[in-house]
């Protein structure tokens, strides 16, 4: 009797038990360093005070020019949004235990809707006289717990050509500051330790408009659309993309598993769609939004940057998501790709699936939980308490404020 | 990102090469500017961009190219982990032609002030494999891959619990019976769903057909129906109709679960009929596109009608506004009284019935004789009519019929009848033996005219009666021969047909 007995609780075990594997069987629940850390909430764990500065600093730019909404810098003006209406946000800087300055620094665009870095070093650093000279709590600390907003190019080394931003290195009234920004290097000059790598803005709403049904079966092997060749910049090549972008077409431009051109089509984000893989390849700067595109979409992305940061890489398991190719191993891409074993690669393709996922790279309005927006918050939450050294004696200085080139001392 | 200043840059990074600290370069010319190297190097820059303003281009990287081609590109496909101390050799190789001396130099640089960056910032070669053709076997398992994903899509968002796909076909043998039967084997066996196919034929079971359909891999099931196809259109439906419901009898007999679809062989399929009628319950609709043949001497008509005539009719469910069966698109015939076609070998145009058959998908149990939820708005099989006109028929009410395709909007299979003349021959099974051989020979060859007689190795000439393809010679010859473009023209003689394989060999 108690033998049926115990094989009848066996029995029933078993058969819970693959009824819980094949709720898991659609998608995957990513777990990061630190467990399920995507699905944390940051309300209740930290307090963050908006200073107030004048509108020539955020909404006088913005007025000035709206496209600031659109292009992939915008993640600055909507982290100010959102942190105004956010539950951390506090009215009394006493309990604070982050301080944000909202400054649109990303918004100074040539015609072409390309920001122009030029006076950025000059409007942070006007700001940071404001707010030391009007608040204390810049000088209690000189800034460290302080963070910014730099979605530009090469974060806030302030400018495009990666040589000069070198040169130019972080700003240096930045230094003590956590630093939020998409661009990710390791062992790069403008990444300093601290920092939050964060996604570039893509637009959600057109995104979800161009959405098409599931079951459209996935039919492209490779994609991807975009320069290879900076013909007005560097037409010879080899340098734009460190050469690998042009390696890109010139290996595979006759390959007809790589649906690869410079067009722009309309169904662009459709197509993503019916892609396996998507080339995310590095151009002037490593990062691009074309990962955020291809996690939304479903699409594999192909990561072809040598030693990128890609965003929350402390709570997102990147390799076990997308493939990275060495900008080296370029000519053998099409090896590499196909030498995947297709269990790999339905694994990868259920933890695309995962709407935490999709939702940790947006940026939508309004905010909703478990988007980029609380993503940063968390990673601010997982840097408190403060370290006590932090605290500044009085007297005690750090930062030098004559540091740097002798253009960014000018007034803004 | 990147401003197209195109001189601003190019003078900025020239310039700032210049002042950049450190390096080779600057180090020895610091102090002596005069010393001897500098100031050949820089004659040297000097004369090359004389040369690249004269040329147009930077030469330099063609200088390299071809000397240093062979031993750095299989270098570059050989060992691709290479460090970035290997890089900085090759690209100072590339680029000592000083045309741009301070590039070469600015690596080092980069690299004291990156602090122990791996990546270097630079001009960098572009690597280029020497054999760029894709490897046949990747290709091969980059599609299995793309399968095995579609697959797994199918798995997740496709039809739940697919139920078997029952097609019944009715046929007989004619000349067009291989092409249309081909079409719709073809389509069936893309249908991921498993299949039986009734194939009904008129005449007898036939070794023509047989062997047709026994390439198809399917499960088939070759009824017979004892009754010669007649020479009408008319009566060529009806009897169409009743192989047809011969069929749904084999499906009770033999009581076989699933979907009964009928596909008439002169059809065309799009693969997303099938996923579409798994989801009917008991009776479904879908719209049927009408390619109605038309003749091209009724101008008089096309002036009258011009709107109608441009929208292809489609017989099919009708909806209301709110997705509900409201009626039925049905084909109109009445542009083409008198023109239609009675019998097969007339000129007019062929005309499908009111609705037919292939646009409706029925639940297999709606047959049988005792299934428990079976409705009780269906007669029983047993007692219909011999001469029903459509599936319609088994319904003692009409408004039961579910219509598919989102309430008949899609359109997912094609009507159209092309068929040869009653009194045309074709090749038994599509296999011409003995071989053809040359007719007449042509006034008007493509190759120029015969040298003298050449011993050949096997005659040649034949005469056909009809201006129909005319193929030559040999079979060593014969695939050289037969192209499309000769089709109207007979072949030559032989001694022509020798002569031009002699030239080619």
């Amino acid at each position: 009797m108690k033998i049926w007995m115990w094989i009848f609780a066996a029995f029933v075990l078993g058969f819970a038990w693959s009824i819980a594997a094949e709720q898991g069987l659609r998608t995957e629940r990513i777990s990061g360093s630190a467990g399920d850390v995507l699905e944390d909430d940051p309300v209740g764990r930290l307090k963050v005070y908006v200073y107030e500065l004048p509108s020539k600093y955020n909404k006088k730019i913005l007025q000035k020019d709206p496209r600031c909404l659109t292009h992939m810098f915008a993640a600055e003006i909507y982290m100010h949004r959102f942190l105004l209406s956010s539950p951390v946000r506090t009215l009394n800087p006493e309990e604070a235990d982050w301080f944000y300055t909202p400054i649109y620094e990303t918004c100074d665009l040539t015609p072409n809707g390309l920001p122009l870095p030029f006076k950025s070093p000059r409007m942070m650093r006007s700001s940071i006289q404001l707010i030391s000279t009007n608040w204390p709590y810049w000088n209690r600390t000189e800034g460290a717990d302080h963070f910014f907003v730099v979605p530009h190019d090469f974060g806030a080394c302030f400018h495009y050509q990666e040589e000069k931003a070198i040169e130019r290195g972080i700003l240096p009234l930045l230094q003590r500051a956590t630093l939020v920004q998409t661009f990710g290097q390791q062992n790069h000059v403008c990444l300093k330790e601290g920092s939050i790598t964060i996604p570039p803005y893509a637009p959600p709403q057109k995104m979800q408009a161009h959405q098409i049904p599931p079951d459209t079966p996935r039919s492209i092997f490779v994609y991807f659309r975009g320069l290879f060749y900076d013909v007005n910049n560097d037409p010879e090549g080899g340098y734009y993309a460190r050469g690998a972008r042009a390696a890109v077409w010139e290996n595979f431009k006759s390959n007809p598993l790589f649906d690869i051109s410079t067009d722009h089509p309309t169904t662009y984000y459709e197509d993503m769609q019916r892609a396996i893989f998507c080339l995310c390849p590095l151009g002037w700067a490593p990062w691009s939004p074309r990962l955020v595109e291809a996690v939304v979409f479903g699409c594999i992305p192909v990561i072809i940057a040598d030693d990128i940061v890609l965003p929350f890489a402390d709570a997102i398991p990147w390799e076990e998501i997308g493939v990275f190719v060495a900008e080296e191993a370029v000519p053998n891409l099409d090896t590499i790709l196909t030498s995947i074993p297709p269990e790999v690669i339905l694994r990868k393709q259920r933890l695309l699936a995962n709407p935490s996922m999709k939702r940790a790279m947006l940026f939508p309005q309004p905010a909703q939980p478990g988007d980029a927006f609380h993503q940063i918050l968390n990673g601010l939450a997982r840097k408190l308490p403060h370290d006590k050294s932090i605290y500044l004696k009085p007297g005690e200085k750090i930062l030098n404020w004559t540091a740097g080139p002798v253009g960014d001392l000018k007034p803004w | 990102m990147k401003l197209s200043m195109l001189q601003q840059s190019y003078l900025n990074r020239r310039t700032n090469s210049f002042r950049s600290a450190g390096g080779p370069l600057d180090s020895s010319s610091d102090g002596a500017i005069k010393s001897p190297a500098a100031i050949f190097w820089l004659v040297l820059h000097g004369l090359c961009c004389l040369i690249s303003l004269v040329l147009g281009f930077r030469f330099s990287r063609l200088v390299f190219f071809f000397l240093f081609s062979t031993s750095t590109s299989s270098n570059m496909y050989a060992s691709p982990f290479r460090s970035s101390v290997e890089l900085v050799k090759t690209l100072d190789v590339h680029s000592v032609l000083p045309t741009n001396p301070g590039k070469s130099f600015e690596l080092p640089v980069v690299n004291k002030t990156a602090t122990n960056s791996r990546v270097v910032v630079g001009r960098h070669g572009i690597r280029i494999r020497p054999w760029p053709h894709p490897n046949p076997g990747e290709v091969m398992k980059a599609h299995q891959i793309i399968e095995r994903v579609q697959r797994e899509q199918r798995v997740q968002f496709g039809v739940k619990d697919a139920r078997t796909v029952i097609v019944v076909t009715p046929t007989y043998v004619r000349t067009f019976q291989t092409l249309h039967l081909t079409g719709v084997m073809h389509s069936l066996m893309l249908v991921p769903y498993d299949l039986v196919w009734i194939v009904v034929e008129a005449g007898g079971v036939s070794n023509e057909t047989a062997a047709l359909i026994r390439k198809s891999g399917l499960r088939t099931i070759h009824v017979g129906f004892n009754q010669r196809i007649p020479n009408s259109w008319e009566e060529r439906h009806k009897l169409e109709s009743k192989m047809r419901l011969h069929a749904l009898r084999v499906v009770r007999e033999r009581k076989l679960d699933g979907i009964v679809m009928f596909a008439d062989d002169s059809n065309m399929h799009s693969m997303e009929l099938f996923d579409e009628i798994q989801n009917v319950k008991w009776f479904g609709a879908v719209s049927v596109g009408i390619l109605v043949h038309s003749d091209n001497s009724d101008e008089s008509d096309q002036k009258q009608g011009e709107e109608e005539n441009q929208r292809m009719p489609i017989q099919g469910p009708a909806c209301n506004s709110s997705n509900m069966l409201a009626g039925w698109h049905t084909f109109n015939s009445l542009p083409y009284l008198g023109r239609s076609a009675v019998y097969i070998d007339d000129k007019g145009t062929v005309l499908p019935r009111k609705l037919e058959w292939s646009g409706f998908v029925l639940n297999s149990r709606l047959l049988w004789k005792d299934a428990e939820d079976k409705p009780n708005w269906v007669k029983d099989l047993d007692l219909l009519d011999e001469d029903s006109d459509s599936p319609l028929s088994l319904l003692k009410d009409a408004s039961v019929v579910e219509p598919l395709g989102s309430c008949g909007r899609q359109v997912m299979l094609w009507w159209l009848r092309v068929e040869a003349r009653a009194d045309s021959k074709f090749p038994p099974g599509w296999i011409i033996d003995p071989p053809l051989d040359i007719t007449v020979p042509s006034k008007r060859t493509p190759w120029p005219d015969a040298p003298p007689e050449l011993p050949s190795n096997e005659k040649v000439v034949i005469n056909l009666p009809e201006p129909t393809v005319k193929h030559t010679t040999t079979k060593t010859r014969s695939r050289k021969r037969s192209s499309r473009k000769r089709k109207h023209e007979a072949k030559t003689t032989d001694t022509q047909v020798s002569t031009r394989h002699q030239e080619q060999n």
